[in-house]
């Protein structure tokens, strides 16, 4: 789950990680208030959307006056900004942060990040700040300084003044430089967050260190324990089919063909959009029901499915171990039969009570279309779907 | 022969009072698999169906000798679960667990190193050796006793693969199914070691997905270790970047991690690998020279 830039800031000025003076502001006015409480004088204006590049898509602008700070904002809000990580559609901006001006004299990279290969949390640091850690890794991978954490003590001082003297940090800022480091891993740590990221972090001519960006997303599988986080989740920012289908506890996520699937199991359901894509057509979605899905489940993944009016035709791939076919056979019957289904419907079903679940489907008096396999099952649909255009 | 577990291996359920565990458990020992004990705190004392139930792991392990371990422990208390097998020095731990928060992985690892224990999991449907051993959710009707080996980060694509294997008249040895998370016990490259040792073993299947570098760290070894004909597929190669697809370790970042990539490493170390997913067991038929 991502957060927005401001709510990102929240949190780490908890954790004594110094950020600029901001405010929000939701309307131009409010915005040209915030700037006069900044001093009224130099302020930056930021698009608040949960996507990266906003500053090369117009969504950060510098404004030398209260007035100047209502009219960028009034063009920004309500308009969808476009940038490299939102997709030509855009999104929608219902926010901005107005945040006082600084004099930067550096600016560098700092994040956290799990080192899948290490198991352990990495420190990821960088004296080139601003720009992208991809486009660093990629042109100048002898920038990017790495320390690995150690759980059991957390990140360590000595750590923290390795990067700084690599970096050539002063020596006077040496400690706040050290207390940055150490705040954004107890922020990353003690909120479960899978990503923290600081970029830039500036160091100004006054000498101070500060977050000027923040972006931080986090671990779902910790939300039992990280309610405050959770009550962060913006579902503006999120498509509002994978809003629907996180309510029911399934796991869906859009894409831009037209045929839709419903699977069991993440690994299945990936290679079931494969195999679609394999027989020339374009899977609509990622839809993984879990491994005991009832008919309650499977109904409302079939209005999630049917919702999206791109959908040319629904093909279900399930491997019944522990889900029994008959109980998916009944609960597909039931809600195609309630949604008066007008596409072409396939089902593949293997594993338990395979028999069972297949006479349930022949009797139903439903236009069902039965496969063995895999790969009949996406022949099929991808057959039926071309037959019902041409 | 086999890997991990065989007809002498003596299985603990952690857990074993919850809906989960019992439904499976029930399934284990129907098998055949030898279900020694369970634990569930406080339930101590008690049965179920025949398995006597103690309160602490340790007190499980020295009255039954249990060798391996099951744990279908809700997330919030899978990590300690885990630990409490490692203290006890069960050899074998495989956490079913969905759900497991990374940082209790962490610190997990952490406490594992150095120590005999070795964990399957978090978020895996287990291992079984057909005819001999199942510990885990796997459905047991679809296996078969045989020489092909299955290593796996999926459950059904898994159960897809292992079917196929079995329609075509070709067994198992084993299948390890070592899950999705982005921290885990046993990797490919672990799996993969193991089947090059064991002599039941004539070829293995590798079935990946996108997210995280094990498979290319797994083909490096392959190219220069792997004795053995081996047949791949990878998951998700419509997936787009920056998706979580399910798995909490399923996602393209940065551009890393695609199945394009994969398939190429894996290509090069020779393994045979499967354009479509339905032609895995076609794949290692191909491999074998059959």
């Amino acid at each position: 789950m991502n957060i927005h830039e401001f709510q990102a800031k929240e949190i780490l000025k908890r954790f004594g990680v110094v950020v600029p003076r901001s405010i929000v502001a939701a309307t131009a006015e409010d915005a040209k208030k915030a700037a006069q409480e900044l001093g009224g004088g130099v302020c930056v204006v930021k698009a608040q959307i949960h996507a990266g590049g906003r500053g090369k898509g117009g969504g950060v602008k510098v404004v030398k006056s209260p007035d100047e700070a209502a009219a960028r904002a009034g063009e920004m809000l309500g308009k969808n900004l476009v940038t490299h990580q939102t997709g030509p559609e855009g999104r929608r901006v219902r926010r901005v942060l107005v945040e006082q001006g600084l004099n930067i004299a550096r600016e560098l990279y700092l994040a956290m990040v799990l080192d899948r290969t290490q198991s352990r949390v990495t420190v990821i640091c960088s004296s080139e700040g601003g720009v992208e850690i991809e486009e660093v890794a990629e042109k100048h991978p002898e920038k990017i300084l790495k320390e690995t954490i150690d759980p059991v003590v957390g990140l360590t001082a000595f750590q923290c003044r390795r990067v700084a003297f690599a970096l050539g940090i002063p020596a006077e800022l040496t400690g706040k430089f050290v207390g940055v480091m150490q705040g954004l891993y107890r922020a990353y740590d003690e909120c479960d967050a899978a990503l923290a990221e600081i970029n830039p972090l500036v160091i100004t001519k006054e000498g101070q260190v500060l977050a000027l960006d923040a972006k931080m997303n986090f671990d779902s599988n910790a939300f039992f324990r990280q309610k405050d986080i959770v009550a962060l989740r913006d579902t503006d920012e999120e498509d509002p089919r994978e809003v629907e289908a996180s309510k029911f506890d399934l796991s869906y996520i859009s894409l831009d063909g037209n045929i839709a699937c419903m699977v069991n199991g993440a690994g299945l359901a990936m290679a079931t959009m494969d195999i679609i894509k394999f027989y020339g057509g374009e899977p609509a979605n990622f839809l993984d029901v879990g491994g005991g899905a009832d008919k309650a489940k499977v109904a409302n993944a079939f209005h999630i499915l049917l919702a999206d009016d791109r959908v040319k035709g629904v093909l279900i791939n399930i491997f019944g171990g522990i889900m029994r076919c008959d109980i998916l056979a009944q609960g597909v019957v039931d809600a195609a039969r309630e949604l008066s289904i007008k596409v072409p419907l396939v089902v593949r079903m293997q594993g338990t009570n395979v028999e069972q679940g297949r006479m349930i489907l022949a009797g139903s008096g439903l236009t069902i279309i039965t496969a063995e396999t895999m790969a009949e099952a996406a022949e099929k649909i991808v057959n039926a779907v071309k037959a019902r255009k041409g | 022969m086999s890997i991990l577990v065989n007809k002498n291996t003596r299985v603990l359920t952690q857990g074993i009072t919850g809906a989960t565990g019992q439904f499976h458990t029930k399934a284990c020992k129907e098998y055949g698999t030898a279900m020694v004990a369970g634990v569930t705190p406080g339930k101590g004392g008690t049965a179920y169906e025949g398995i006597p139930i103690y309160d602490t792991v340790d007190k499980a392990v020295r009255e039954t000798g249990a060798n391996a371990t099951v744990i279908y422990v809700p997330p919030p208390f899978a990590a300690d679960a885990i630990l409490e097998a490692a203290d006890a020095d069960i050899p074998l731990i495989i956490c079913i667990t969905e759900g497991v928060p990374v940082r209790d992985m962490v610190k997990v690892k952490r406490f594992l190193a150095g120590r005999s224990s070795q964990l399957l999991g978090p978020n895996c449907p287990g291992t079984i050796t057909p005819g001999e051993c199942k510990i885990g959710i796997m459905p047991g009707h679809i296996h078969r006793p045989g020489s092909i080996g299955v290593v796996s980060r999926s459950g059904t694509l898994t159960y897809e693969a292992v079917d196929q294997l079995t329609r075509l008249g070709m067994g198992q040895s084993s299948c390890v199914g070592i899950g999705g998370d982005p921290v885990h016990g046993f990797d490919f490259l672990d799996v993969l070691k193991l089947f090059n040792d064991d002599p039941a073993t004539e070829a293995v299947v590798m079935i990946g997905e996108i997210g995280g570098s094990s498979e290319e760290e797994a083909a490096a070894w392959i190219k220069t270790n792997m004795k053995k004909p081996m047949a791949g597929f990878i998951a998700g190669q419509t997936a787009p970047s920056g998706k979580r697809m399910g798995h909490a370790g399923a996602i393209i970042s940065g551009g890393k991690g695609t199945a394009s990539e994969k398939i190429a490493a894996m290509k090069q170390a020779g393994i045979r690998m499967a354009s479509s997913p339905a032609d895995i067991g076609r794949s290692i038929q191909e491999a074998l020279g059959q």
